[in-house]
């Protein structure tokens, strides 16, 4: 055996046993990286299921004309505001009769939720001619109730650390004796705006608002980046003080903090220009600027990496500079600059704090109805929530971050299949 | 061969040795213009190139004081050592150049009498009629089809569907590539093998009806088979094109070509008959590089 055969085997051992070990530090680092987001993931699920399911409370209504004080030919507008308050009272007062002192007058009345009195005004606004019937309507319980359902409320414990007392239990045990007592899927949870109710608020509103704040962005930043990145890196000449000076300030403004932008957005796009204050619009024009250096980096990056013989085989045919670029560069860098806009993306979705600088903090009940109606986003939702008292607003809070998970997850996806259309195409 | 196994006699070997270890200026003398043929003669040049120096950023120069005519219907091939600015001098030819920062070429290149570096010049027109393919085939990440179309269409030379489907059956077909393709238009062009991609070029290249085609190393990349294809291909070609290649291989050179041209560190140091520059080359420094000496 030669010498070198002799060397190669002596250190053959160490090498592999490097390699392994090497395979073993990615392993564990990926199982740890695994490990934290089934942690994660399990808690919020675990938080937050709870909250797509409501308790409801079946209630036999009176409907009659004289109570409400309408009959059923009268205008929309005196049904809107007919006595259904009392109709709700009513009906309570049928079910746990002999409550008569007014501290425990206001406890039955606040078993249902405040939503209740709509329900039936909904429902008579439908069809005038439920008026003089009587109806079994199931009604929204009220959070504490919802929350004493879900097993949030412990019975054991003395009456006065409890938010329902015992006479309160004793009527929750006598209507859900009678079968009066129901949990359903909570549709209001995906439907309404947000409230100051955990029971009546709902994630649509937010959800609007995100999407309407991302279209903005990605209908500014996707194209000002791409015709950014496309002039410094094609078109722009080489080694020139100005073009480097523009360069190392890109790169800087991708690290300047969020919050630094909302600043800039309310000194200059609400002060200066006028736009209107917690709109999508504004918001949108915030997280543009924030987006901007992370699609023209990657974007550069993407055209960087395009062969110099495409652009060779183009311009030797007598194709000008512009077609070139667009004809054969850019379709080749496309799926590069599809993942740094989504990457940009996916932070603009989850940025709270540059909005919060231009009054998207704002409480909004309505869902929005165009780029400039005042509307809150789905991070700044979850941050209004968690910093909500009530023990429903906790799940509320999760399933919210749920919401916005499942928001990023079907705008990734959204993202690769359009990658894989332009990688189809060579 | 070792340096002592080489008979050195001349001056020459001894100086350009030396060069090619460093010192330009210490070889340069032993090249007094260019010997040979350089010029046609009483005939139509389709090429005038008269003291053509090229210089790169921090002005480096890369070419020096090239005189020399391109015949018509001629393959000239280009040869000479790594780094000798043959592949550079062809890219002054469509002024390929332009498109590196830094580059800068001075002198004369007329093509049919006009001035291709004068302002009413556009680059994307001559580079329509001076077409180029490259070294390593580089197809666009399109279709076969839609790569030959697409000169044609960016120059608007086909005015419907069934005059663009011949411009592309009759460039296939001239650069030998249809019948191997004709099933599969609409498949990838980078899907074929490295020969039928640089055929593929070529057909791409003469879908534009160029004048004159550069060819910068055609057939480094492929294997002998698809390198014989692609020779044969060239000889027909001439008859409808000039044909300036550049070339690594003496023998392809000495195959296709009527005339060839030798460089060395930036000169042209002979232009002459093909036969000629093979059978008794008039320079020490070509005789010392194509009998293998160096280079």
């Amino acid at each position: 055996m030669s010498t070198t055969t002799e060397r190669v085997k002596a250190t053959l051992g160490k090498r592999y046993a490097r390699e392994k070990r090497f395979r073993f530090y990615g392993l564990a680092s990926i199982a740890l990286s695994i490990l934290f987001l089934v942690i994660l993931l399990a808690d919020i699920i675990g938080k937050g299921y709870p909250a797509f399911t409501s308790t409801y409370i079946k209630l036999d209504v009176q409907l009659d004309a004289q109570t409400l004080g309408v009959s059923a030919d009268s205008t929309p507008e005196q049904l809107r505001t007919a006595n259904y308050n009392t109709v709700v009272q009513n009906s309570l007062n049928t079910l746990i009769p002999g409550v008569t002192e007014r501290k425990e007058k206001k406890a039955l009345k606040s078993l249902v939720s405040g939503d209740a009195q709509y329900e039936l005004q909904r429902r008579v606004m439908d069809d005038p001619t439920l008026i003089g019937t009587n109806q079994s309507v199931w009604v929204l319980a009220d959070d504490d109730i919802d929350t004493y359902y879900k097993g949030n409320i412990d019975r054991t414990l003395p009456e006065g650390d409890r938010r329902i007392k015992d006479f309160q239990l004793t009527w929750l045990d006598k209507l859900e004796a009678d079968g009066r007592i129901e949990s359903q899927f909570n549709t209001i949870f995906f439907t309404r705006g947000d409230s100051r109710e955990p029971e009546e608020a709902g994630i649509l509103s937010a959800l609007i608002g995100s999407f309407y704040t991302l279209l903005v962005t990605l209908s500014l930043s996707f194209p000002i980046g791409v015709a950014a990145a496309l002039y410094l890196e094609e078109f722009a000449p080489k080694n020139n003080f100005w073009v480097d000076l523009i360069e190392v300030n890109i790169n800087n403004l991708a690290a300047v903090p969020s919050i630094v932008f909302g600043l800039l957005g309310l000194a200059v796009f609400i002060q200066l220009f006028g736009v209107p204050r917690s709109a999508p619009l504004v918001g949108g024009l915030v997280l543009t600027l924030m987006t901007l250096p992370t699609i023209i980096i990657a974007a550069r990056a993407a055209l960087r990496a395009v062969p110099p013989s495409i652009r060779e085989g183009a311009l030797g045919i007598g194709a000008s500079k512009t077609q070139t670029v667009f004809q054969n560069v850019l379709p080749l860098a496309m799926p590069g600059i599809l993942t740094g806009t989504i990457i940009g993306m996916a932070q603009a979705l989850g940025e709270t704090a540059p909005l919060l600088m231009i009054g998207m903090i704002a409480f909004i009940m309505d869902v929005p109805s165009s780029v400039t109606s005042p509307s809150t986003v789905l991070p700044v939702q979850i941050y209004l929530w968690s910093d909500s008292p009530e023990r429903a607003f906790t799940e509320r809070t999760s399933a919210a971050i749920m919401v916005l998970l499942a928001f990023l997850v079907s705008m990734n996806l959204l993202a690769v299949i359009l990658r894989k259309r332009f990688e189809r195409r060579w | 061969m070792t340096e002592a196994t080489i008979d050195m006699t001349t001056t020459a070997v001894l100086k350009a040795n030396t060069a090619t270890s460093g010192g330009r200026e210490e070889f340069a003398h032993t090249i007094s213009g260019t010997i040979g043929k350089p010029y046609l003669d009483g005939k139509d040049a389709k090429f005038f190139c008269r003291g053509v120096n090229v210089f790169y950023a921090g002005e480096k120069q890369a070419i020096f004081d090239v005189n020399m005519d391109i015949g018509r219907n001629e393959v000239i091939s280009m040869i000479g050592p790594s780094g000798c600015g043959k592949s550079t001098f062809l890219r002054c030819l469509n002024r390929m150049n332009d498109t590196i920062a830094g580059c800068r070429v001075t002198g004369d290149i007329k093509l049919d009498g006009e001035d291709i570096h004068d302002k009413e010049q556009d680059p994307v027109l001559l580079r329509a009629r001076v077409g180029m393919v490259f070294q390593k085939p580089n197809p666009f990440p399109k279709s076969i089809y839609d790569n030959v179309a697409y000169g044609p269409r960016l120059h608007g030379l086909a005015s419907n569907r069934a005059e663009l489907d011949d411009i592309v059956e009759q460039s296939l077909t001239k650069a030998g590539l249809f019948k191997e393709v004709k099933d599969r238009l609409q498949a990838p062009g980078t899907g074929l093998s490295g020969g039928q991609q640089q055929r593929l070029c070529i057909a791409r290249t003469i879908a534009v009806s160029p004048e004159v085609i550069l060819m910068d190393e055609p057939t480094s990349a492929l294997d002998p088979i698809a390198t014989a294809t692609i020779e044969e291909l060239i000889d027909e070609l001439r008859a409808s094109f000039t044909i300036c290649i550049v070339t690594h291989s003496m023998q392809q050179a000495a195959r296709i070509s009527q005339r060839t041209a030798y460089f060395h560190m930036g000169y042209l140091v002979e232009l002459n008959d093909t036969k000629t520059v093979f059978t008794n080359p008039q320079h020490q420094l070509t005789e010392n590089y194509i009998t293998g000496r160096f280079g």
